[in-house]
């Protein structure tokens, strides 16, 4: 399980895992648990659409992402912000299910890129993982600050100069590149749960920001590497593992909150 | 008055999808004064601290903030806000927010910031629940909080957009004599806007009262009369004092509730 094969996944696992986590505490922060999970689930069209022109899969992630964060940040000009998302994604999926029905060979992909194929990260998708880890990473950073300020109140940061429309606009951006990142590997179902769950358990264990943030980090190496070795060892799919772990650190977290007696 | 006006609002006109707002509103709020905005709901309070502010592009006129100081240099408390409580924040961090939290970056830590935050937490009042999560204090608690996240950066301006509601008798009366405090300590003008202006006549230099859209300022005495609120309303309205509280009662219902009472019979019996 550490084979020369294998290196490549844990070094994509491990660099997924990290700006799914950073990202994910302000998917959690941010109440934008819905958009998490339907970026994803929108962007799996472009990975048919990409195979069926026999360009890279990646590619056609990165695409679709881009157009659900123009897509949605456009609709919400328009309308609430849940029904923005969900408009984008019957949008996706309308398409998605036109690309799937073009092709007859694609069952054993398409069950890859809902449930996750950790074991297929090939070593042509390496450069690419890690040049969008470093850059998800980069501009979390960077929004850190306003970010913590507009989950506050989006009041309190419009008043001290950061709009919160761009805010939105630059969060989608940097959640549409851990989705991509992290959809071949864990799969389009199962990408929101990995931002969701270490998150929602982290902040539960602390009261501090950048220590909720390293918590929650450190909980999604915990899930992704854990999904991967129990599925090596079990035979069961990565997708299962990562959603009953993220299950489970929130129950880990609920645990803490019991104990403190609050 | 010798010091600059920290804010002078000049004819200043707001109106949303062709709808008025705001109509030639004017008034200034000198250097450290302690201002209340008075006005019913829907009266458009909020529409013009948010004008101040520079959130809301007035149609016409001019909001200027003392000569050399840009809008950072304003304080703002939002109206009641709802905080997730378990949002990984305490006091000490939102207090901390204030100094720099729309800049980009990570956060900062130096022993200069966290003595600003921690004399600031002791002004307000806060230092009891400088470490417990912001999201599961209490709505005074939270209210000295934001109080102090807008004023760690020391602005000439303090606006508060209805810090009084939702509180109770002794909160607020906590909250109006921790404000009149801090702006004599801070020299920092004060305008907050409320929709009953009792809990504040005894401490304030100057009101500015908006109603019809419009807005009438000067000293209380000189504003809350009868004659001067029902020029300002448009049609007659009476202030009465009973108990030492001021209330500003209609001598019968405005044009347009009237006319609303007319077209809608089944509520015309239960208006008491």
């Amino acid at each position: 399980m550490f084979t020369g094969f294998m290196t490549n996944t844990w070094i994509v696992a491990t660099l997924v895992a990290i700006a799914a986590g950073m990202v994910g505490f302000f998917v959690v922060l941010r109440r934008a648990a819905f958009a998490a999970h339907v970026l994803p689930l929108g962007a799996f069209p472009g990975a048919a659409a990409a195979s069926l022109l026999g360009v890279s899969e990646l590619a056609g992630i990165v695409v679709f992402s881009g157009l659900g964060v123009l897509g949605i940040s456009q609709l919400q000009r328009w309308d609430r912000r849940e029904v923005a998302t969900a408009l984008w994604l019957a949008v996706a999926l309308a398409l998605g299910t036109l690309f799937l029905s073009m092709t007859s060979e694609y069952a054993q992909g398409v069950y890859a890129l809902l449930f996750g194929e950790v074991l297929g990260v090939s070593s042509r998708d390496l450069g690419a993982v890690a040049v969008l880890s470093a850059i998800t990473i980069a501009m979390t950073a960077l929004l850190f600050r306003p970010l913590l300020l507009d989950s506050l109140s989006p009041e309190l940061a419009e008043a001290a100069g950061a709009a919160s429309r761009s805010l939105e606009l630059a969060f989608l951006a940097v959640l549409a590149l851990a989705t991509a990142m992290a959809l071949p590997v864990v799969g389009a179902l199962m990408v929101f749960s990995l931002m969701v769950g270490p998150a929602s358990a982290a902040r539960l264990l602390t009261d501090r920001p950048r220590l909720a943030l390293a918590l929650t980090i450190m909980l999604s190496l915990a899930t992704v590497w854990g999904s991967i070795a129990l599925s090596y060892l079990s035979d069961w799919p990565v997708g299962f593992f990562v959603g009953a772990l993220a299950g489970l650190a929130y129950a880990a977290g609920r645990l803490g909150v019991a104990r403190q007696g609050r | 008055m010798t010091e600059p006006a920290a804010l002078s609002v000049h004819s200043l006109s707001v109106s949303f999808s062709g709808r008025p707002i705001l109509k030639d509103v004017q008034f200034e709020v000198a250097g450290g004064e302690f201002c209340a905005l008075i006005g019913a709901n829907g009266s458009g309070k909020t529409t013009l601290l948010k004008a101040i502010l520079g959130l809301v592009r007035p149609q016409s006129g001019e909001v200027r903030i003392e000569a050399g100081a840009g809008v950072a240099r304003i304080g703002y408390v939002p109206q009641k806000i709802s905080i997730d409580p378990y949002l990984p924040l305490r006091s000490r961090d939102v207090v901390a927010l204030g100094l720099d939290g729309a800049r980009w970056g990570w956060l900062r830590r130096s022993a200069a910031r966290e003595a600003r935050v921690q004399e600031m937490l002791e002004a307000v009042g806060a230092v009891d629940f400088a470490d417990r999560r912001v999201g599961q204090l209490s709505g005074g608690q939270q209210q000295r909080v934001l109080i102090a996240h807008a004023l760690v950066r020391r602005p000439r301006l303090l606006l508060l957009d209805e810090p009084l509601a939702n509180l109770d008798v002794r909160s607020t009366a906590e909250i109006v004599a921790l404000l009149r405090r801090l702006s004599v300590q801070y020299r920092t003008a004060v305008l907050l806007s409320a929709h009953d202006m009792n809990p504040l006549l005894p401490v304030i230099d100057r009101i500015v009262y908006l109603a019809s859209c419009c807005a009438v300022s000067g000293k209380a005495d000189e504003v809350i009369r009868t004659e001067v609120l029902s020029r300002l309303y448009g049609y007659h309205v009476d202030v009465v004092r009973v108990h030492g509280r001021v209330v500003v009662i209609a001598a019968h219902e405005p044009e347009e509730i009237r006319a609303a009472l007319a077209r809608d019979p089944v509520h015309t019996a239960q208006v008491p």
